[in-house]
């Protein structure tokens, strides 16, 4: 019989709570209080990698809700991916702790800014951000922007600029990040490789 | 790792110097215990501390931080004047036979052509002697003085196991059992996995440091095997991906040399990037970069990029001087930058010197903080008692924080420690008004894209042009992005052996680098991840872990690089003949007409044997090299040098040339020289380590893992304790001469003091996972005391080696 894990849950839940009750005498079909489920049994169950060390462990994260528009998706659960031929399920204690990571109390919700010489942060939208942000780039490219070196080359560089990269993000992310900022000028950019 | 976590498991021997595999790498640690139990491997282990990979190997030898190249030139001279090399695979696979120019030489300590003002090398004489036919010339018997073989032998007759033992602090019958070990390996079917992490590289001669062990390697015929290999534990679950999309200055994606100030063309640049074999019959694979780097320059500026704009050759930013952190950080610091981006990375705790660190953010005029969460660097304004004292009315930096989302909120491809490109599946959405680190960037560049086309400004082109074919622009998906990296044809390929055939039709995604063009036929963002989407679909989704070989290469789970192959170099598997070294664990071998075995062969398929194609076939002379002419910029062959803080006054290899104490090649600033600390009032080695609960400065930020080590503790032997009076759970200080730091003293038996030189050295460890911001209890960041010196090739801090004092507060 093929079932994916779900299922599985799905199967011992309803086998476990149907003998039992059977067995206080109760038919199950008039039972109306079913006895408790797994709770993964009902939750979203998607296939991640963990993000710390390059081990890179497969997980499985399980979540509230089915993935529909309008659904609030919710993680309540990781644990290792019994597939992956690497960690095969297992996680070390960093990665067990992966539930408290997602929800960290010091996560960033919205966009923030620090005034010059302010002793806070306050609230901004992406929209204000983004054009404080791009503004500030803009100047300065345009001020600093070097075409050519003593010698005649071109060389086409922002010299005043410079980036760190994560090493957390997916390659997709962190590719567009470089052809964004090489194609702005950039040469001064590094990652967690060298560090 | 040219191999990977699995293939650990296939290993004669397991050796691990520079990392801590079972407290850093756990999960990944397995397979080295499953080496021990189904194949009675064994497990050496030599650190400064008797760590918790220690405490299960089969043999332990104590070192003293930043002496490994003592230790591993003492290896290669016991290998050597014991005969224990795998000779066949010496002679034909390695540059030992090949012979050096006269000119070379090495002497007190410095090789040929050292410049002290520029503290750097002319390397004019760190080269092959070449014949009249165009390529190097070669002693097949090994016995010409100037052969690679005979001058490694006279380089590392010094290192006997007295020196080892003077330098190191090792006992000597320790480190000649460690020897014997490692010998036993250099039978043809015996293999050594060499494990290594920060411990190797996080030193002024950290690149010198993997020279050495990958040339033992090399002498004992390990690489290309199964259960053997040069395997870097790395750090995030995708630094290996963003490594290779090379988000560093110095290389463009998939490791193509990036343009400098002395590339005025595109033809300029080609020709010094495209080598020509130095052997005979050699497949020298890099003499393809015209073909990567101009399929890339169409992946970014598609049908704007043409022959007659030399494919926007000008539009990439050309380097000059040098860009790595330090050197930015050294920039921002003497007030050359204006604005800095800060992607998912925390560099107040991360790079060294805390205080300069913090200056320097501080004379920026904008800072971009792009991060899922709240980092001590977004707040080195801000006063954080002690730990933090900062006056934020005097810091006039105007500081963004972004917030991103974490691993569970986006999907896309992570690549492994062993190349393995895995793809990922979104869970649920980021807290918040949270996005993606795409749609961020994407955000950024459209705004800015915007106002060019509007206002103009200096040289818009590469900004207008730049290809953005996302079906949602403000949002490019991560299946439109790695689809873009793997590359496709942009006309109809003709088969060059039959004009009527057509390869592949215009817009059909290419299935591996062979098939890249440089005349702007084909387009890809990096060439070493061309396979990962081909026609067939997402090749980094598959799931089948099937192992049908039981090497557990799982060749349909993932796809690794290049080409899906699992090891690499695996040609050298087998021997001239084509027949595996050891038949029980194959790899790789010649089935009569085609390289056939359990992985993607490292070789053109259908070379012969006969042909003498040599396996390393990324270098143009076709073989490993033992002796790695002017690649490095710190010398051919790796000699020791003692780090930058040091408790010796003299390098005991050079006792007489105060100019070979330290790495001669490292780039050191001023006024971080003037900051470096004496032996007079720091006497104590420190290094920096990591505990299993945590992840660098990351993980402070759950609960779960600060309820599990909750507050900085420094861990000093039980000797030192005793000589300055400390019990287990005092608070202590600890200085260098740029900071200090406080934590709780943890007394313990794993680090003993060390007899180097006639004089006793204590080592004193520090984790380093705390800060001001967190779960964790509020902490000062350990590289306050760390000193701002890196390797002298890829500038790594010297964070495993420096000096500091330490009192009971």
């Amino acid at each position: 019989m093929q079932m994916n894990r779900r299922q599985f849950f799905k199967v011992c839940s309803a086998g476990l709570g149907g003998s039992s009750i059977a067995m206080m005498g109760f038919s199950p079909n008039a039972a109306l209080a079913e006895v408790r489920t797994f709770k993964l049994a009902r939750a979203t169950e998607t296939r991640n990698i963990c993000p710390y060390c390059s081990v890179s462990c497969g997980v499985l994260i399980y979540s509230t809700g089915d993935k529909s528009k309008n659904s609030q998706s919710e993680i309540i659960h990781i644990e290792g991916d019994p597939d992956n031929p690497v960690n095969r399920g297992t996680l070390c204690p960093k990665g067990a702790g992966l539930r408290d990571m997602v929800q960290s109390a010091n996560r960033l919700k919205w966009p923030e800014v620090r005034e010059p010489g302010s002793k806070e942060w306050k609230r901004i939208s992406w929209n204000e951000a983004i054009e404080r942000i791009a503004a500030h780039m803009k100047a300065d490219r345009d001020k600093n922007f070097q075409a050519q070196n003593k010698d005649g080359v071109t060389i086409n560089r922002w010299p005043t600029i410079g980036a760190l990269v994560s090493s957390a993000a997916s390659n997709e992310a962190g590719y567009l990040t470089v052809k964004t900022l090489r194609a702005l000028g950039v040469t001064q950019l590094d990652t967690q490789a060298r560090i | 790792m040219t191999n990977h976590w699995v293939d650990i498991k296939n290993a004669d021997l397991v050796f691990v110097m520079g990392g801590n595999p079972a407290e850093a790498h756990p999960c990944g640690f397995k397979w080295a215990i499953e080496a021990k139990k189904t194949r009675k491997a064994k497990l050496v282990v030599v650190d400064p501390r008797f760590n918790r990979t220690a405490a299960v190997a089969d043999y332990y030898a104590p070192i003293r931080p930043g002496t490994d190249i003592a230790f591993f030139g003492g290896i290669i001279n016991y290998l050597l004047s014991n005969d224990k090399i795998q000779h066949e695979y010496v002679k034909h696979y390695t540059n030992a036979a090949f012979l050096i120019d006269d000119g070379f030489k090495f002497q007190d300590g410095l090789f040929s052509g050292y410049d002290e003002a520029k503290r750097s090398y002319a390397k004019d004489t760190w080269k092959y002697q070449i014949g009249s036919d165009g390529y190097a010339k070669v002693d097949e018997t090994l016995q010409d003085p100037r052969c690679v073989f005979q001058l490694m032998k006279q380089h590392y007759s010094r290192y006997a196991p007295e020196t080892v033992q003077k330098i190191c602090g090792t006992p000597k019958d320790a480190f000649l059992k460690v020897c014997e070990y490692i010998a036993s390996t250099s039978a043809p079917n015996r293999t050594m996995s060499y494990l290594y992490a920060l411990g190797l590289t996080e030193h002024s001669v950290g690149s010198q440091n993997i020279r050495c062990m990958a040339m033992i390697q090399l002498l004992l015929g390990n690489m290309g095997m199964a259960g053997g290999g040069i395997n870097a534990l790395r750090g995030h679950a995708n630094v290996q991906g963003i490594t290779d999309m090379c988000a560093y200055s110095q290389n463009l994606p998939g490791y193509l040399s990036a343009p400098n100030e002395g590339d005025k063309d595109r033809a300029t640049y080609l020709e010094k990037r495209t080598p020509k074999a130095l052997r005979p019959g050699q497949m020298n694979f890099p003499q393809n970069f015209p073909k990567w780097f101009t399929s890339l320059c169409k992946a970014w500026y598609g049908n704007a990029a043409t022959k007659e704009n030399d494919f926007a050759f000008d539009w990439l930013p050309k380097l000059g001087g040098a860009t790595d952190t330090l050197a930015m950080f050294h920039a921002m610091f003497e007030g050359k930058l204006n604005g800095f981006i800060c992607q998912g990375f925390n560099p107040l705790a991360s790079v060294p010197n805390k205080k300069k660190v913090g200056d320097a953010l501080a004379k920026l005029k904008y800072l971009v903080v792009i991060d899922p969460l709240a980092t001590d660097t977004s707040e080195f304004w801000k006063p954080h008692g002690e730990f933090n004292e900062v006056d934020p009315t005097k810091i006039d930096t105007e500081v963004f924080r972004l917030p991103a989302n974490l691993f569970a909120e986006h999907a896309g491809t992570f690549t492994n420690s062993g190349r393995v490109v895995q793809w990922r599946w979104k869970s649920a959405d980021g807290p918040g008004e949270s996005k993606e680190d795409a749609e961020i960037l994407a955000a950024l560049f459209l705004k800015l894209k915007a106002m060019y086309a509007k206002d103009g400004g200096a040289l818009p082109e590469p900004i207008l042009n730049l290809t953005w074919a996302y079906t949602q622009p403000a949002k490019p998906s991560p299946e439109e992005l790695l689809r873009e990296i793997n590359g496709k044809a942009l006309t109809d390929l003709i088969d060059p052996k039959d004009p009527t055939k057509v390869l592949f039709k215009a817009g059909e995604q290419l299935p591996s680098f062979g098939f890249l063009r440089d005349d702007g036929s084909t387009a890809c963002g990096n060439w070493i991840y061309c396979g990962t989407w081909s026609q067939a679909g997402n090749n980094t989704a598959k799931r089948d872990n099937s192992d049908p070989s039981g090497l557990g290469q799982t060749l349909n789970w993932g796809y690794a690089w290049p080409v899906n192959r699992r090891i690499l170099y695996n040609r050298a598997s087998a021997d001239l003949a084509g027949k595996p070294w050891d038949p029980q664990r194959t790899v790789m071998k010649w089935l009569g007409d085609k390289w056939g075995g359990n992985d993607i062969p490292d070789m053109a398929p259908t070379a012969k044997p006969e042909d003498y194609v040599m396996p390393f076939i990324m270098t143009p002379e076709g073989v490993g090299r033992l002796f790695s002419r002017e690649i490095m910029a710190d010398g051919p062959m790796p000699e020791h040098y003692e780090p930058f803080e040091s408790p010796l006054d003299v390098n005991p290899m050079h006792p007489n040339n105060p100019k070979a104490k330290s790495n001669p090649a490292a780039r050191v600033y001023k006024s971080d020289m003037e900051a470096f600390g004496t032996a007079k009032d720091f006497p104590y080695v420190a290094t920096t380590y990591r505990l299993t609960e945590h992840f660098h400065y990351w993980t402070k930020q759950s609960q779960i893992n600060a309820i599990m080590q909750p507050e900085q503790f420094v861990e000093i032997g039980e000797e030192l304790a005793k000589e300055k009076g400390i019990k287990a759970g005092d608070k202590i200080k600890v200085r260098s001469n740029r900071g200090f730091i406080k934590g709780v003293a943890v007394v313990t038996k794993r680090i003993k003091s060390l007899e180097i030189d006639g004089k006793k050295v204590h080592t004193v460890g520090i984790p380093i996972h705390y800060g001001f911001k967190g779960a964790t209890k509020p902490g000062f960041l350990t590289n306050t005391l760390t000193p701002f010196v890196g390797d002298a090739n890829v500038h790594t801090p010297e964070y495993k080696a420096f000096l500091i004092n330490i009192e009971k507060v």
